[in-house]
């Protein structure tokens, strides 16, 4: 019975932490409002004409295609960069020579800026949805790999000792200590990674010409139907909250409900 | 025949930093015997207990274990702060592969017996008070079922009554299960409540001082002969470097 009434209050308290989320997005509708209002609909069509336009897409037997065509590469891009950089983090984290050897790999990766990884990509992978998710993969690792390493590094030694001392195996102790304690550096690194994943796939299907919601942007864009741009944006911005809020924080508040407890009322959050 | 030692440090050295912190200890304690070990801060009583329990490696000599299983009490609880209190009691065994339903009955038995509530057995470490926690960091030492027990000053954050009742509970559990203890403090009288046997660890050389019995059993003992003795060992020279306010210049 308190397992149910802990669960239900856990899902009231971040159903209501949505509200101060929900003014935010009303903020920057308003300032979207007004942009349009100062520039007209050919520059910047209104909220309420954009939502007409996803209303409308909506209806289209292939809106469904295209998103999930989109969403197979962010995803399995962003899935694929989250266990490629944390797992070389954990090793690098562990490892000293691996760390110097890594790092600059590293560094190479976080220095080519997205649109370089697009035409190498796109030489390799061709008009592929292998363009996307590589970029994807390449943009989003370094953060993972960093939030790993940073965390591996960090982690409490005396908790470790403690674990010795009941003669924990290395891989006990990696589960039930490190990985824990790394969960609060990679949970901000994931939701980078997730909102840039949408941002680079869409990018990267734009220019490759790869179908998904980049190659309806790059229709839209060549028929000048601005309202048809901003409902793609829309759509994409839309999917990449509901990656994070619906997904990833949801995760992390049942992954780190420990964090909460001990502190009084009022200061939850 | 003579019962050999569960715990034996034989020509045990160790240097930190390239400075030696001791060198040539030896120390044996027998089976279900409880040794205190005191000495003046800085004088490595904490490294020789890592060194005992295989957490350090020392540099020269070694440590003869004839005991089967250990546990650590720690002077700090170390509670995993992402565990409930259960699952902390409950970690040793879950780290030698103990079953759920049997490591969470041992759990539970062994938080009550050291004063913890039923309704605590969900709670993470962070809703616990710091006495709690460190009831807990005794009853996930005790939920091991060890025959050698460590304890590394336990007790020197705790307040007075939290601390008998702890030393009680130990002293019980010692005399019941019959194993031995290694107690690394700086505080005379609780060595003198808790153990068998004292040994005095210099300051100056890092070997054993002094190693003086303590008559009748811990538990036994009144507090009128406990404070006897230590005020009887307060005046002692081999003693008096464990007041002294002045740590160890190394």
């Amino acid at each position: 019975m308190s397992h149910v009434l802990a669960g239900l209050g856990w899902t009231g308290r971040y159903l209501w932490a949505g509200w101060a989320g929900l003014a935010g997005i009303f903020c920057f509708l308003a300032v979207w409002q007004a942009g349009h209002e100062i520039y007209g609909s050919f520059i910047l069509p209104s909220p309420a004409e954009t939502a007409a336009a996803i209303d409308a897409l909506a209806a289209r037997p292939d809106f469904w295609t295209i998103l999930s065509q989109s969403a197979g590469r962010a995803l399995s891009g962003f899935a694929l960069a989250a266990v490629t950089g944390t797992a070389a983090g954990l090793v690098a984290g562990y490892s000293f020579a691996a760390m110097r050897l890594m790092k600059p790999v590293v560094t190479v990766m976080l220095g080519v800026p997205p649109i370089g990884w697009i035409v190498l990509a796109l030489i390799w992978f061709g008009s592929s949805g292998g363009t996307a998710v590589m970029t994807v993969v390449i943009a989003s690792a370094p953060l993972s790999f960093a939030g790993a390493l940073e965390g591996v590094a960090k982690r409490d030694r005396q908790l470790d000792i403690m674990a010795q001392s009941f003669g924990a195996s290395w891989a006990y102790r990696l589960r039930t200590i490190t990985l824990p304690h790394v969960l609060s550096y990679l949970f901000p690194a994931w939701t980078t990674t997730a909102g840039s994943a949408w941002k680079v796939t869409v990018m990267a299907e734009l220019l490759s010409n790869s179908g998904g919601i980049g190659g309806e942007l790059a229709t839209a864009r060549a028929l000048f139907d601005i309202p048809l741009v901003t409902a793609w944006l829309a759509i994409t911005v839309i999917l990449a909250l509901a990656t994070d809020y619906g997904v990833l924080h949801v995760v992390r508040e049942a992954a780190e409900r420990w964090r909460s407890a001990g502190l009084p009322w009022g200061v939850k959050r | 025949m003579r019962q050999s030692p569960a715990l034996t440090f034989s020509r045990v050295g160790h240097a930190f930093l390239g400075r030696s912190l001791f060198e040539d200890f030896d120390l044996a304690i027998g089976k279900g015997e409880a040794v205190a070990l005191l000495g003046p801060s800085g004088s490595g009583k904490t490294t020789l207990l890592q060194i005992a329990a295989g957490i350090v490696e020392p540099v020269k000599g070694r440590v003869l274990r004839g005991y089967r299983r250990q546990a650590v009490v720690f002077q700090e609880p170390r509670l995993l702060p992402w565990m409930t209190l259960t699952d902390n009691i409950a970690y040793g065994l879950a780290a030698r592969g103990e079953g759920k339903a049997a490591r969470r009955r041992t759990a539970e038995r062994l938080a009550l017996s050291v004063g913890l509530e039923e309704a605590d057995f969900t709670k993470y470490p962070a809703e616990l008070s710091g006495g709690m926690r460190q009831r807990a960091n005794v009853a996930r030492a005790l939920a091991v079922d060890p025959d050698m027990l460590f304890l590394d000053e336990p007790f020197s954050a705790t307040d007075v009554g939290l601390r008998r009742h702890l030393q009680d509970l130990l002293i019980a559990a010692a005399r019941s299960r019959g194993f031995s203890v290694l107690l690394v403090t700086h505080d005379l009288a609780e060595a003198v409540r808790v153990a068998d046997r004292i040994a005095v660890l210099s300051g100056r050389d890092g070997r054993i001082a002094a190693s003086r019995a303590l008559a009748g059993r811990p538990g036994e003992r009144s507090e009128r002969a406990i404070f006897e003795q230590v005020e009887a060992w307060s005046r002692d020279p081999v003693f008096g470097e464990l007041f002294s306010a002045t740590e160890r210049a190394r």
